[in-house]
């Protein structure tokens, strides 16, 4: 056994004399506070370029951020680190990872334990309600701090519009609409009309939410771990049938898995693409002819669906308090100086910065409001697009407060799998419903019964 | 043999110590915990853990996305390894010939075999990348419908390629060694008796370099199922649907990814029971029909 953590510290690299270190600091300087994150450049230097600010406004605690690789490596890196005991005081991660933390027992320390335990106050009734539901317990207790959140939303290319003989100023608002500008966009010689990043979350998880669908029983999991998918239901029948028609005909390429779709848009190859608000400083950057020849527009809908369309769900990811290893418990001062960090992120002044820096939205009302008072939408037209989706319809439901699953990652992978075999031809629309259901709920049972206790 | 006798046993003990060390820490170790975590069920974070005896593998073996990863491991390893065989023992037949520039053209040849299997897919996606790659765009150009990204086959084709070329390399050099230990004796005597270039490589020199050609099939198919991981994450991640996923690639998948350890465990200790069954009918049957 100490052979085995011994080599588990080692494997950690230069974490491990760091991590035994920090209670003896404790006492002469500032508390050290491990921070992993899993955001690339340029995002990942603005993440950190926060945390300096941090260092630098007082004396008490320094956080040091680490680059882990992206979202999944950054996840399976604090597991592995806290089944040897060197889990860091703070990992981010992804929204898909949400329902995995929240089972995590005391791997972690969830957020609302910490603000009482250290009597730091956050208010999150100034949250957006979307992502304070998103991170918090069916009760509205916290379990995590909620940082940089994106939603889903559709660009596209003024350009390829003009060419199309399309007018650039107004996007396509239905599904029948977008179809009809796609087709027209290829007819004038255009190779990628439509396409998608992110395939799941667009079009399963957003589609589902606007349209006010369930995509698991229990309210999309909130209601506890014996949920299964419902993803074989009528509205993604027609979603999907429409798709793999779109894709026959050439109105809709497929870009890839996960962020893939964001590259083919940014080089201007892809027309229309729906994308994380989050790729909006890339597209901006990338795109031939720059913000100027970018339109942004909420996600199209099926008109003919009742009460269709609420608000979308969010993306993106939260900041968690972790436990160092199973056996050992953070220090008083460690936890202050998780929560003063928590509470400095919360700050409007840094909430607005990250938000029009990024494209990320603004996560509470003061900061959004700060934003809009300072001129800045009106400067960048269509940057307000993801909060207005977002704070569509008049409430949340269960629908569309998120999605709370275990194993989520691994549905995730199983929904795009049956995604390319339907988009290669290998099944049809129902099918590959069934199948994602099947297998997915293999995966929820699974992941049940080994957090049962 | 000539026999060493040692005084005491101290120093005998002492002089294989480095080397039992290196196997029971890299070998008998990870792969006892993987027994050990085989027969487990645990959440991902190791803190409730529950003995299930056979289960993992019960359910590894009834779950057809398994069985059809493994039929496609198969076909794969063994295009990786006949290709790559193919191709090598053609190219060190032509080397081994009095060819103008022979040093060069085997140099050339050897590189490939010292670029990480990372970086030698970046170099294959840069060449058949529907969207960025030279020949994806001109495949595309002259309307053949190319993207390995959605379309199985492709994928399927494209790993096999980077894969076996990978290792064409390094069964050039050892064909080409093999060949050049053929007594020349033997080659001029059959000539002298009439049989023509193609007669004298089928009837002398492919059975004197069957040693050779039965030692990297070995290697080539352990190389196939176990170190294309790099290739293929780097290249298709497995996709399109599962067409591109081996055995290898999955025990990554479901324990690194999925953080389902017990039935990872109990996945790498399949494989490691196959291989040590293939290598064991390999070297029982096969090596006998060999001429050394």
């Amino acid at each position: 056994m100490l052979r085995r953590r011994q080599l588990g510290l080692a494997a950690a690299g230069t974490f491990a004399p760091v991590a035994l270190a920090a209670p003896a600091l404790a006492q002469n300087g500032p508390v050290e506070i491990q921070f992993w994150h899993g955001l690339a450049q340029p995002l990942g230097g603005m993440l950190e370029s926060i945390a300096n600010d941090f260092n630098n406004s007082q004396s008490r605690a320094r956080v040091v951020s680490t680059f882990r690789g992206g979202y999944p490596e950054t996840m399976v890196a604090a597991i592995a680190a806290f089944r040897a005991g060197t889990a860091p005081h703070i990992v981010q991660m992804f929204e898909v990872g949400t329902g995995t933390m929240m089972a995590a027992g005391r791997a972690i320390k969830p957020l609302h334990e910490l603000l009482r335990d250290t009597n730091v106050n956050i208010n999150f009734d100034d949250y957006l309600p979307a992502v304070r539901g998103y991170y918090s317990l069916a009760d509205g207790r916290m379990m995590s701090m909620p940082f940089n959140s994106s939603t889903a939303i559709m660009f596209y290319n003024k350009d390829a519009f003009r060419r199309a003989g399309l007018d650039p100023e107004v996007a396509p608002k239905t599904w029948a609409e977008l179809r009809q500008a796609a087709q027209r966009i290829k007819a004038a010689g255009h190779e990628m009309p439509f396409t998608t990043a992110w395939p799941t979350w667009t079009q399963i998880e957003q589609q589902s939410a606007i349209h006010n669908t369930e995509i698991a029983s229990q309210e999309n999991g909130f209601g506890g771990l014996n949920t299964e998918l419902r993803v074989n239901n009528p509205l993604m029948q027609r979603h999907f049938a429409n798709l793999l028609e779109m894709g026959r005909e050439g109105s809709f390429r497929w870009g890839g898995r996960d962020s893939a779709g964001d590259a083919v848009f940014a080089s201007g190859q892809a027309a229309i693409v729906h994308a994380s608000s989050g790729a909006r400083a890339r597209f901006v950057r990338e795109v031939p002819g720059g913000a100027a020849n970018i339109g942004a527009a909420m996600l199209p809908y099926y008109e003919d669906v009742p009460g269709a369309p609420i608000n979308s769900i969010i993306g993106g990811a939260s900041f968690w308090a972790m436990n160092r290893g199973p056996n050992a418990q953070r220090s008083a001062d460690e936890n202050r100086a998780i929560a003063e960090f928590f509470a400095f992120l919360a700050r409007p002044e840094v909430a607005a910065k990250w938000h029009t820096d990024t494209g990320f939205l603004p996560v509470t009302r003061t900061a959004f409001e700060r934003v809009r008072q300072s001129g800045f939408y009106e400067q960048n037209p269509g940057a307000d697009v993801p909060i207005q989706q977002l704070l569509r319809g008049d409430r949340m439901t269960g629908a569309s407060r998120g999605i709370r699953l275990g194993g989520f990652v691994e549905i995730r992978v199983i929904m795009q799998e049956e995604m390319e075999r339907a988009l290669q031809g290998q099944q049809a629309a129902p099918q590959a419903l069934q199948n994602m259901t099947n297998r997915g709920n293999a995966v929820l049972r699974n992941f049940e019964r080994t957090n049962r206790g | 043999m000539r026999k060493v006798h040692f005084k005491g046993v101290a120093l005998p003990y002492l002089l294989l110590l480095p080397q039992l060390i290196i196997t029971g820490l890299f070998f008998f170790w990870p792969a006892g915990m993987a027994i050990y975590q085989s027969f487990l069920r645990e959440d991902a974070f190791g803190l409730s853990s529950q003995f299930v005896a056979f289960e993992n593998y019960a359910d590894v073996l009834s779950d057809p996305t398994w069985l059809e990863s493994a039929a496609r491991t198969g076909l794969f390893s063994v295009s990786v390894a006949l290709l790559a065989l193919g191709v090598a023992l053609f190219l060190a037949v032509q080397a081994d010939k009095h060819i103008r520039g022979a040093d060069t053209y085997k140099t050339l040849l050897v590189w490939p075999y010292a670029v990480a299997p990372a970086l030698a897919a970046v170099l294959w996606l840069f060449m058949f990348h529907p969207n960025i790659g030279l020949f994806g765009r001109l495949l595309n150009g002259l309307g053949i419908p190319w993207d390995y990204r959605l379309n199985g086959g492709q994928a399927l084709t494209l790993v096999i390629l980077a894969s076996a070329w990978k290792q064409v390399s390094y069964n050039f050099i050892f064909f080409l060694a093999g060949l050049q230990s053929i007594p020349r004796s033997v080659l001029e005597a059959a000539a002298i008796d009439g049989a023509s270039p193609m007669r004298r490589f089928w009837t002398v020199v492919f059975p004197l370099l069957s040693p050779t050609a039965f030692f990297l099939l070995v290697v080539n198919l352990v190389y196939a199922f176990f170190d294309t991981f790099g290739v293929i994450h780097s290249l298709t991640q497995g996709g399109p649907g599962k067409s591109t996923e081996t055995l290898i690639y999955r025990v990554y998948t479901d324990g690194v990814m999925n953080l389902n350890l017990g039935s990872s465990a109990a996945q790498s200790v399949i494989l490691m029971i196959l291989v040590i069954v293939l290598t064991a009918v390999q070297f029982r049957y096969v090596e006998r029909k060999v001429h050394y």
